[in-house]
């Protein structure tokens, strides 16, 4: 039994003593109040509250709180503050990727992922890589299309 | 192309990017109260008794004996109750729970017991005796037609419920503090949720304030639905001692008690002599459910639309919506037009393939031009530019070279290519916007020589803010950063009218492009100043009979040509898009990047219409009710569509802009059953088109051989 579930959100060490049982998704909204980590379905259907734990995007309505024991999670309001979020948000900006933008704090650490699995990714990866991430604005064409024009502008960043 | 089509950075994009903007579900909850909504658990009966557990200090119940106004919900008429005591559809809400722990209210809910007296519902369309809207329209001469005609061609079409699946769902806080009642949430019309809440709340118009909170996705699911639940939540504020009390829902709750598009049933006979359609007589019946909602003015366009892009000279339509005890359907982009424009669609490739000749050819052969009647004896008054747009997609997709090539294929995988020609009409339907809308927009330059828009106007994600700002920034010769626009409050905007029926551009940007122009012609530096401009209707315009449905019923039209091709699985009935070519004219885009956006969003809406996206009904209940078993489009389901835009300038819109947002929904359902058919080599009218739906005619097709 851990009483104390240590992890790392963001670059700060957190010591939680909460339910092991409770959602990772609620914990970050409502304890931490980041909702940059959106809900649009508590089911892990559509994507919006996907968290990056360990390198890997995960969907934090899925995640129970004692499972997250030692691990490293980025939220969007960490990777906001780095420079592959500003080039990732700036290749977003350039087409007009973002509409309601509800999907996007998920979309945009997705994408993160694909770029950091595979730096130069083909039309097919990208669209496989977001599979997970619903959006229903979009059409993705112009999300595709950002991905695919920061793994060009990135250079060396991923 | 004009240059305010040149795209720019979204206004709103970082806060978007970086999840910093604040959602009606992101604002912190410590100091609210949470409201749930007690359902009704059958279709039709009335409510006896209602057993609440007891409730703990701070929890409170309301219904519909503590509404201070009416108990309606004010939309276009006023039978949808804000709480029912008369129970019309599984979902109905009856009353609230609120208190201070969203759990302790839920589990409180699952204790509270409902008895009820059971009355019959009625669930199909087609067999209700209660019609809440009947419309007739007649042009020409339909029975000479049929009387001379060679043949007459009959064809019946049917298509589902579809549920928005915005990607944020229904929320509302409200709360009640010195006399005033505050409400904000996830809307599109703010002035349609105020006018709700004055009757409700019996408060006066200055006392009720609406405001927009950044809103993810609405596609029409936003337009009539808020209304209903401000008004829920602002009675529950009104017992809450000046807290705030919020509802956000579930996904389950919002598929199973709010707005869907309407399904429909279309019964067509076509005349054709000489090989042209000479007349048609259609019955149109799109299944309202429980209340009437947006009804009205989606069957009104179901109705008006029915004849398509054709320029048939004799025509008979009727449209009706039965009232089913079901969840009510509303407003849903392109309002009508999906279902019937799917239907005409169909029914010109089946009358070509009856008399055996090719189907593109066939239709192009027939549309409408500038000068023509409309099917309510209005005028096309601009250029048509279908015969460009199509010859545009038939090209880049080699359509008429693979459509031959794709007949009679035998092996696993078939391909198939379709085709398919549709319009908008720009615009509330008919007087509206003079006669109910009558719209006022606001210009305000500050002292520092900023300007600030004034509408009520909402930016959902379609990307108004920056489409706005755009025509305001061009037209004064100011940049952008120095024009204001703010999420509307009805306590600062005047009343623009709804965020809706692809008017916002068209519209209000014209609103806004006069009065940037007064603006300029009035400046004084360092003063502040208020421009107010009033809608004036276009006066080309023949005004609209809306109970004979003669005149025009829209300004003006977008229009789009669409090319889909397919790849049938035939072993598994998979039905896979290969690629998607789409002209559209919607005017001058006012931001190209953003149009491309609209269109492909669209589409891609459509496309799932047609083959993805199944929602049935089975004694009222809605089965399909979570997003593991509604499925939508996902990134790997569609291919890279190519997009053209053709501009034809619509002079009484800002810059020849008209209506975007809705069209792109309507043109993809029947360019992909095309393709299935064109694999196939059948006649198909019905969507959703499944896999299912491929076995079952592969099956047929190997019991007929
Ligand atoms: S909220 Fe987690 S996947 Fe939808
Ligand atoms: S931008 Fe609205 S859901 Fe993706």
């Amino acid at each position: 039994m851990i009483d104390i579930i240590k992890f790392n959100l963001n670059d700060k060490e957190i010591s939680y003593t909460g339910s092991a049982s409770a959602r990772l998704l609620d914990f970050l909204r409502d304890e931490k109040k980041m909702t940059g980590t959106k809900c649009g379905c508590k089911e892990g259907e559509c994507g919006a509250c996907c968290v990056i734990i360990d390198g890997k995007t995960v969907n934090s309505c899925l995640v129970a709180m004692g499972s997250i024991h030692g691990a490293s999670i980025i939220t969007i309001e960490g990777y906001s503050k780095t420079e592959r979020f500003e080039t990732l948000s700036k290749a977003f900006e350039s087409v007009s990727a973002i509409q309601c933008g509800f999907c996007m704090p998920g979309m945009l650490l997705s994408s993160e992922c694909i770029l950091d699995g595979n730096p130069k990714p083909s039309e097919t990866i990208v669209r496989e890589g977001l599979s997970g991430n619903l959006c229903r604005c979009t059409g993705y064409n112009s999300i595709v299309k950002a991905v695919l024009k920061a793994s060009e502008k990135g250079g060396g960043l991923w | 192309m004009n240059n305010i089509s040149s795209s720019i950075p979204k206004i709103d994009h970082l806060e978007k990017a970086n999840g910093s903007a604040i959602y009606v579900c992101d604002y912190d909850t410590d100091d609210m109260l949470h409201g749930r909504l007690l359902r009704s658990s059958i279709a039709k009966g009335i409510v006896r008794n209602v057993r609440i557990p007891e409730l703990p200090d701070g929890y409170f119940y309301v219904d519909s004996t503590d509404i201070p106004g009416k108990n309606q919900v004010h939309m276009i008429q006023d039978d949808t109750p804000v709480f029912t005591n008369d129970v019309q559809f599984i979902g109905e809400p009856i009353g609230m729970l609120v208190g201070p722990d969203l759990k302790k209210v839920g589990s409180l809910l699952s204790e509270t017991q409902v008895e009820y007296e059971n009355l019959a519902p009625v669930f199909d369309a087609r067999g209700s005796e209660d019609i809440f809207f009947d419309f007739n329209i007649e042009k020409g001469d339909v029975e000479a037609a049929f009387a001379h005609a060679d043949r007459i061609i009959e064809g019946s079409f049917e298509t589902g419920l579809q549920e928005h699946i915005y990607l944020e769902t229904n929320g509302m806080i409200g709360k009640f503090q010195d006399g005033k009642m505050i409400i904000h949430g996830s809307l599109q019309c703010p002035y349609y949720v105020h006018g709700a809440l004055v009757d409700a709340t019996a408060l006066t118009h200055e006392n009720v304030i609406v405001k927009q909170d950044v809103t993810g996705g609405g596609f029409g699911g936003k337009e009539d639905f808020p209304s209903a639940l401000a008004c829920q939540v602002a009675i529950a504020a009104f017992k809450a001692d000046g807290k705030s009390v919020r509802v956000v829902f579930e996904r389950e709750e919002d598929i199973i008690a709010t707005s869907k598009r309407h399904p429909s049933y279309c019964d067509y006979k076509l005349s054709v002599k000489d090989g042209k359609v000479t007349g048609m007589v259609s019955d149109i019946i799109v299944d309202a459910g429980a209340y009437t909602t947006m009804s009205m003015v989606v069957l009104q366009r179901a109705t008006i639309g029915s004849s398509g892009v054709y320029n048939i000279e004799n025509i008979k339509v009727r449209g009706r919506a039965p009232k089913t005890n079901t969840v009510p359907n509303g407003a849903f982009r392109g309002f009508g037009g999906p279902q019937v424009f799917f239907a005409i669609e169909m029914m010109m490739t089946h009358v070509a393939k009856e008399l055996g000749v090719d189907s593109a050819e066939f239709k192009l052969k027939h549309i409408v031009q500038q000068g023509d009647l409309t099917s309510t004896s209005g005028k096309y008054h601009f250029p048509v530019p279908l015969k460009q747009m199509a010859a545009k997609v038939l090209k880049e997709s080699d359509y008429f070279k693979k459509q031959k090539q794709y007949k009679n294929q035998t092996g696993r995988y078939r391909k198939g290519i379709g085709f398919s020609l549709v319009f908008h009409g720009a615009g509330f339907t008919g007087n509206g916007e003079r006669d109910i809308i009558k719209a006022v927009a606001h210009l305000k330059k500050l002292k520092d020589g900023r300007v600030e828009i004034l509408t009520a106007n909402t930016d959902m994600g379609q990307g108004l803010a920056t489409t706005f700002t755009k025509i305001v920034s061009k037209t004064l010769d100011l940049p952008p950063e120095k024009i204001i626009f703010s999420l509307p409050d009805t306590s600062r905007v005047p009343n623009s009218g709804p965020t809706v029926a692809s008017r916002s551009i068209m519209v209000v940007g014209e609103l806004l492009r006069r009065a940037a122009i007064r603006l300029k012609d009035e400046w004084i530096e360092g003063e502040e100043q208020l421009i107010e401009q009033r809608y004036e209707h276009p006066s080309f315009m023949i005004a609209f009979d809306a109970v004979n449905f003669k005149g025009d019923a829209y300004p003006t039209y977008s229009w789009q040509a669409t090319v889909v091709e397919t790849t049938i699985d035939t072993l598994t009935g998979g039905i896979s898009i290969d690629n998607v070519w789409g002209s559209f004219d919607v005017g001058t885009p006012i931001d190209e990047s953003i149009v491309i956006g609209q269109m492909e969003g669209g589409i891609i809406q459509s496309l799932g219409y047609a083959i993805m996206e199944k929602c049935t009904i089975y004694n009222g209940a809605i089965n399909n009710k979570k997003l593991c078993d509604y499925i939508i489009p996902t990134a790997p389901d569609f291919p890279n569509m190519n997009v053209y835009l053709y501009v034809d300038e619509y002079p009484e819109g800002p810059f020849g802009a008209k209506g975007a947002g809705e069209m792109s929904h309507v043109g993809g359902a029947p360019a992909v059953l095309d393709a299935i058919q064109n694999a196939l080599g059948t006649k198909l009218s019905k969507i959703p088109f499944m896999p299912e739906d491929v076995l079952d005619i592969l099956r047929e097709e190997k019991l007929d051989d």
